[in-house]
């Protein structure tokens, strides 16, 4: 059985599944409770709950948009009264809409920087209070290396990512004195349901000639989360088999 | 909550400070927040503290006119109803 983290817990977004799903199962093998928020497939983030429990560790489902401005607060006070503070926040909800430039709409443009970068904004503005306040706090934010990296027919999703990652380094600066770290991970291509339609022909351009799991980038979370990176602050930590290396 | 006197909320106040890093013997009512090293991040959480334990929003725009200790401490004693 993990052994239980002193207090707190962590919330990780978008965990019904994927990448999400996979760090809310490694970090509660690490002894963290975990806030398991998904936004339409409950049963998915209640398989993910289950899964967690049966191995003996503790975490609890939240329904929530977070695309929604007031689901930030919603979220953090409802896992507060459940698990105590939240000390570890991975911001990996986020959506694709793709089209190019020329036809891409208003529509497709807000939603996705509005679930996949401004929603980890309010998340992070939230988190980092109570964080600062315990002097300890991990914060890891799903980026893409579409963020570094063109990929046409993604400028909103592109654009949400870089985003992403300069918030980061940018946050990490500011509260990195309350030994608080702020870090982003870009996966290249893995496998989950978001990627799905992607075809074979862009696994000849990554070098490990395959896609990788939500485990390997979970992996990456893992690390940052941990008491080993706690000099780890402000990165990006690229996880693609050597695709923009 | 019952209302604060002025001396529990300025102790209060040195208490975060010395937290933050100030020496206790220099936090005195003229002391201004770079003879303490006391930088915007501290403030942001001094206002946490004041908002949760007093129930008195401090505003980013408040914070800029409080220059020292004092101006902090009278701050937040004359909304905290004390």
């Amino acid at each position: 059985m993990p052994e239980e983290k002193a207090k707190g817990c962590a919330l990780v977004t978008g965990a019904s599944r994927g990448i999400g799903a996979a760090t809310a199962r490694l970090l509660a093998a690490e002894g963290w409770p975990v806030g398991i928020n998904y936004r339409s497939d409950q049963e998915g983030a209640e398989r993910v709950v289950g899964e967690i429990e049966e191995a003996g560790g503790r975490a609890f489902a939240l329904r929530a948009d977070v695309a929604d401005p007031s689901a930030a607060d919603e979220l953090f006070t409802s896992l507060e009264e459940h698990f105590g503070p939240v000390l570890v926040l991975v911001n990996n909800a986020g959506v694709r809409d793709d089209g190019l430039s020329p036809q891409l709409k208003d529509d497709a443009w807000n939603r996705v920087i509005e679930t996949n970068l401004s929603a980890a904004f309010r998340t992070t503005r939230r988190a980092l209070r109570p964080m600062m306040r315990e002097r300890f706090g991990r914060v890891v934010n799903i980026a893409s290396i579409v963020g570094q990296r063109a990929n046409p027919g993604q400028a909103n999703y592109a654009a949400s990512k870089a985003g992403l990652i300069a918030f980061t380094h940018t946050v990490a600066a500011e509260v990195a004195r309350r030994s608080v770290t702020v870090n982003a991970v870009a996966p290249g291509l893995v496998e989950t349901e978001l990627t799905e339609d992607i075809g074979d022909e862009m696994l000849k351009a990554i070098p490990a000639r395959r896609a990788g799991t939500p485990e390997e980038v979970a992996a990456c979370v893992r690390f940052l989360v941990s008491d080993d990176a706690s000099y780890v602050n402000g990165t990006t930590l690229t996880v693609d088999g050597g695709l923009t290396a | 909550m019952a209302a604060a006197t002025k001396e529990q909320i300025e102790e209060r106040m040195t208490e975060a400070l010395v937290s933050f890093g100030a020496e206790r013997d220099d936090v005195k009512r003229d002391a201004d927040w770079e003879s303490l090293d006391v930088d915007s991040l501290d403030l942001v959480e001094l206002a946490q503290i004041v908002e949760e334990e007093y129930g008195v929003k401090m505003k980013e725009e408040d914070m800029k006119e409080m220059k020292t200790v004092g101006d902090a401490v009278d701050f937040v004693a004359e909304r905290a109803g004390s």
